[in-house]
């Protein structure tokens, strides 16, 4: 089972992801913006980062690179895409999953041990874990504030495709605590936390990020 | 009811690197008209009734002051009718 | 508009040249003729004059500094010594680690977030020269009193500034400090920390060997950033009017940056150079002519040929430029292709600017015209060295004299209010709200990061090796005894490095000083490197460089004689290290180590406005026992914190807040117990039936033990006095959301 991991100048957590997806028993294969083909992937993973410098807005530019194309073909065609963070901007400027990502409430970047709990466990990326289970990931960004409009959030929660809600005080001003969400069909995942800095006690707060890697090892088995 | 608008943007001579990367990408996209970019900041105040002279002297001090940092960026105040 | 050339040069012996207004003496002025055996052209003058300049020749510092290669300890640790970009250190498996602290103190308090952002650029960009991957920053930052206006000014710029650039080039931010004292007011300290990794056959160093090869620019291109000093000169040039303005504000790109490190590493990776610089300070006129000096011949470079952001700019501007993001390198023509080839990949602008020559002539042609000729070397390396006056301050004797008159709590109530003092003082409180805007996480290797006592990260994947650094100064103490403060904070930043199980290897500094032409700050000066070369002999630990940073002071007002110490150790597994705190209840917490009546110097005086008494002694030969004791016990430790700023108070507060579980200690003398900030102490937590092991280490390294208490419960019980973890935690985590929002 090959899952990309797509590097965008500007990409941070590439090796952390490919790091991830390899600890979970499936094998990373490393994507650049500029490739011209997806090299028989079965998933692409949209680390977090800056893209760009996160110049004009966060993921505007990425979402224009010659890779992106050929992501967008395949995830209408039901290909799994999860994208953290950075990944997560790239989703919504690509227009695969609604809504943006905004300035968090504080203005300031924020790093911490963040708990949310996992709402939609039928997803490719989600199905290793419990409906409610409630896990401890990094958060880190300056612009994680889910926004939308009231239609599309009415959307979102009557289809069920809010994937994590944040636990506790909003850290970021996110429009009903949405950590992460999902498109209709449920391959497309976009995730502010990031589960891959959470695989291991040593390097992360905990290793409940696994969980989304084994997912879409599981969901490619079946 | 009036509108003011003031226009920050980075001085001249001051390295502008949002108005690069998006100076880049246009001809990625097939752009090409684009010798250089420059991205700034606009404010819309409004206010009840015309702005006095006054008053647009406390714009320019409040954008003197607080929105823009004169070290390194320049203002414009315009009252938008 | 006409162009200064060598050939007029020799022929209008007698213009009028701008030294002073450029910053250089008479006699400085006079030597440069000497050496030349004419006038400067104005490109040399300007290139002359930057280069011999404090920050760049270490003209006042360099007689001083020598000794930490004259008392460099024999280590076979050391791979790059003082002099390179940055010292590199063997740490083990084929590994080697370089890393060093900058100042970027002044350009901070005029733009603080640019000014720290580009702090954070340039040392990393240094860590990279040496053909290291950066791995991780810290930021030891010092700022005028807490509630000062100005303080709310510089402080959150200054902090999104080092979060902005560092976060966005993906380097974990692992720690650093964040002091408080009126002598920083307007003069805020901006010290960054980088370090970074590579395979010992991957140093690089600056310099370009082999005639025919070329000289390659590649990165941001060239603007008009901090040429300030040099614009008298294009005035001159040109006439008034002739050049656009120039600004005073290096602006930072860090997605540039990033996109350059990734480019470099790829180069690296090939063995495309065969040496490398960065631009900092002075820009390609220090870049060319240290790589230039430190290689075996000349160079010759078309400074027509540098790309431009700004088209206006004058060859002497061009020469001067800081614009960032820029690096230098030296290219055997048979490998120009592929670097080209991954340049165009990264999609970073790169150029040939020139090639290296034989002989010893630095040229530089402007379309065609020689407008620099000079041995490279003199601009380089052959700068003014001056041995200033100094002399001992008046107050030191008075200081030194004076007794410590602070109250000490001694009723419950009285200890209680002492305690949540410290817990919410500025320089004690939590710093959550600084470090949460930084990231820790990224790449995946951090073990340790703040509050920890040092920032950890892991080098290896598969053996688990790894790396522990931390950097310390105790500028109170610096202030009654410099001598024995820069040992005092050497001292400290290796037990930060032994609590966790890491063995100190090497010192890097960053020393911020007031201004040199004071006789009694270049004294202050002269004994704190005094002390440091003295300490790390001592210790037997080699500096692999440092930064010195004069001239910080508004007026007669020097800061604190601040020496900034980092102490990088390497750890064999990091999965084995000791925590700050512990988890569990039930087990038994030891203070290892003496404590007297150290007052002098400490917070608890500080938050009394009492900065007299004399500084403790630095004993390096017991502090060296403890680090071997720490290192021993690393195995049976639950948890080791080391005490400095606030005593055993606020390593109390800080470990009983770190995971939730409290404690209960019964001291015999609780208001020096609990205020006395005696070095060479650490708080160790152990299980019960490994007392005896402890006791044999007691004995074995002569470190005195004496039992404090257990952990438990959901208090922190002093003797009578019991604060509940709650209202501890209010206290010590309120101070700066309500100081800066």
């Amino acid at each position: 089972m090959r899952v990309g991991v797509i590097t965008f100048p500007g990409t941070l957590d590439d090796r952390d992801a490919a790091r991830a997806v390899n600890v979970a028993g499936a094998q990373s294969v490393a994507l650049w913006h500029n490739d011209a083909d997806l090299k028989n992937v079965d998933a692409v993973i949209l680390p977090g980062g800056f893209s760009y410098g996160d110049y004009l807005r966060c993921g505007a530019i990425s979402r224009f690179a010659p890779v992106m194309n050929l992501v967008i073909d395949a995830a209408n065609k039901g290909m799994p895409v999860l994208g953290i963070c950075n990944g997560f901007q790239v989703l919504c400027e690509s227009h695969l999953l609604p809504g943006a990502l905004t300035r968090n409430s504080d203005l300031h970047f924020l790093c911490r041990d963040q708990e949310i709990e996992i709402i939609n466990n039928e997803t490719a990326w989600t199905s290793a874990y419990k409906s409610g289970e409630k896990i401890v990931i990094p958060l880190k960004n300056g612009e994680g504030s889910f926004q939308c409009d009231d239609e599309t959030l009415a959307q979102l929660e009557g289809e069920g495709r809010v994937v994590a809600r944040y636990v506790g005080q909003n850290p970021n001003g996110s429009r009903n605590l949405i950590a992460g969400i999902t498109n209709e069909r449920g391959n497309v995942v976009g995730l502010m936390p990031h589960p891959e800095h959470a695989i291991d006690e040593l390097t992360g707060p905990t290793a409940q990020g696994l969980g989304f890697f084994t997912s879409i090892l599981n969901a490619m088995v079946k | 009811m009036a509108k003011i608008v003031v226009d920050v943007m980075l001085k001249p001579e001051i390295l502008d690197p949002q108005g690069n990367a998006v100076a880049n990408a246009l001809p990625r996209l097939g752009f090409n008209f684009a010798k250089s970019v420059r991205q700034g900041k606009r404010f819309e105040i409004e206010m009840d009734g015309e702005p006095t002279t006054a008053q647009l002297e406390e714009v320019e001090k409040a954008a003197e002051t607080l929105l823009s940092n004169p070290v390194i960026e320049n203002f414009v105040v315009r009252v938008e009718k | 508009m006409s162009l200064d050339t060598v050939a007029i040069a020799q022929i209008t012996p007698d213009n009028l040249q701008p030294f002073a207004e450029l910053g250089l003496k008479p006699d400085e002025y006079a030597r440069i003729k000497e050496i030349l055996g004419r006038r400067p052209t104005s490109s040399e003058l300007a290139m002359y004059s930057v280069m011999w300049s404090e920050h760049c020749s270490y003209k006042s510092s360099k007689v001083h500094l020598k000794q930490f290669g004259d008392k460099a300890p024999k280590s076979d640790a050391l791979l790059v010594g003082i002099g390179e970009n940055a010292g590199v250190v063997d740490v083990g498996q084929g590994y080697a680690v370089t890393f060093k602290i900058e100042s970027h103190n002044h350009p901070s308090f005029v733009e603080p977030y640019q000014g720290a952002a580009t702090g954070v650029g340039g040392i990393v960009r240094d860590i990279l020269t040496m053909g290291a991957r950066p791995i991780a920053i810290m930021d030891p930052l010092r700022f005028g009193p807490a509630d000062a206006a100005d303080t709310r000014r510089v402080l959150p710029g200054i902090v999104a500034g080092v979060g902005g650039y560092g976060n966005c080039l993906g380097l974990p931010n692992i720690g650093g400090e964040v002091v408080f004292d009126e002598t920083y007011i307007g003069n805020p300290l901006v010290n960054a920390l980088c370090v970074g990794v590579m395979k010992h056959s991957d140093i690089k160093l600056a310099k370009a060997a082999g005639a025919g090869n070329l000289v390659v620019l590649y990165g941001a291109k060239t603007g008009g950033d901090g040429i300030g000093g040099v614009s008298v000169l294009a005035s001159e040039t040109f006439g008034a009017g002739g050049s656009t303005k120039r600004p005073s504000v290096q602006v930072g790109d860090p997605f540039v940056e990033k996109v350059l490190i990734e480019c470099s590493l790829e180069i690296f990776a090939e063995d495309l150079v065969v040496g490398i610089q960065d631009l900092g300070g002075a820009g390609l006129s220090c870049a060319t002519s240290e790589l230039a000096s430190g290689g075996s011949g000349g160079m010759r470079v078309q400074l027509d040929k540098v790309p431009l952001r700004d088209p206006s700019l004058s060859p002497e501007e061009i020469l001067m430029s800081e614009s960032q993001e820029r690096m230098c390198a030296i290219v055997e023509p048979q490998k120009i292709d592929r670097f080209l080839e991954i340049c165009k990949k990264w999609d970073v602008t790169v150029t040939v600017i020139g090639e290296v020559t034989d002989g010893d002539h630095f040229e530089i042609t402007w379309n065609g015209e020689v407008i620099v000729n000079v041995p490279p070397r003199t601009v380089a390396h052959e700068g003014p060295v001056y041995n200033r006056p100094l002399a001992q301050p008046e107050y030191i004797d008075r200081v030194n004299s004076a007794e410590v008159i602070v109250p000490l709590p001694k009723t419950p109530l009285e200890i209680k209010e002492a305690v949540l003092k410290l817990a919410a003082a500025p320089n004690l409180a939590d710093k959550s709200w600084v470090t949460s805007q930084y990231d820790k996480y990224v790449q995946g290797n951090t073990i340790q990061s703040q509050p920890d006592d040092s920032g950890m990260i892991r080098l290896d994947e598969t053996t688990n090796l790894g790396v522990a650094i931390s950097t310390d100064a105790n500028a109170n103490w610096s202030y009654l005894n410099p001598y024995q403060g820069a040992k005092l904070a050497l001292a400290e930043a290796a037990r930060n490095i032994a609590t966790a199980g890491a063995r100190p290897l090497a010192v890097t500094n960053c020393l911020n000083f007031g201004s040199p032409e004071d006789p009694g700050v270049m004294w202050q000066f002269a004994e704190s490197v005094r002390g440091l070369a003295d300490g790390c002999l001592e210790m037997g630990l080699p500096v692999t460089g440092g930064n010195v940073s004069f001239y910080n002071q508004t007026g007669a007002v020097a800061i604190l004689p601040t020496p900034v110490i980092g102490v990088l150790g390497v750890i064999q597994d990091v999965r084995k290290r000791t925590p700050m705190s512990y988890k569990e209840a039930g087990l038994e917490l030891f203070l290892l180590g003496e404590t007297k009546a150290d007052l002098a110097g400490s917070e608890w005086a500080f938050l009394h406005g009492v900065r007299v008494g004399q500084s403790p002694d630095a004993d390096l030969a017991k502090e060296m026992r403890l680090i071997e004791f720490l290192l021993e016990g690393n195995g049976f430790f639950a948890a080791a914190h080391d005490l400095s700023q606030g005593g055993l108070s606020a390593v109390l507060t800080e470990m009983v807040l770190r995971n939730g579980v409290g404690a209960s200690v019964v001291l015999n003398n609780p208001a020096i117990d609990l205020l006395s900030e005696t070095p060479g102490r650490v708080v160790v937590a152990i299980k019960p039936e490994d007392v005896s092991l402890l006791e044999k280490l007691s004995q074995k390294y002569s470190i005195e033990i004496s039992q404090l208490g257990t952990t438990g419960g959901d208090s922190l019980i002093i003797n009578e006095t019991s604060i509940s973890l709650s209202e501890l935690r209010e206290v010590h985590t309120s101070t700066f959301p309500r100081l800066f929002g």
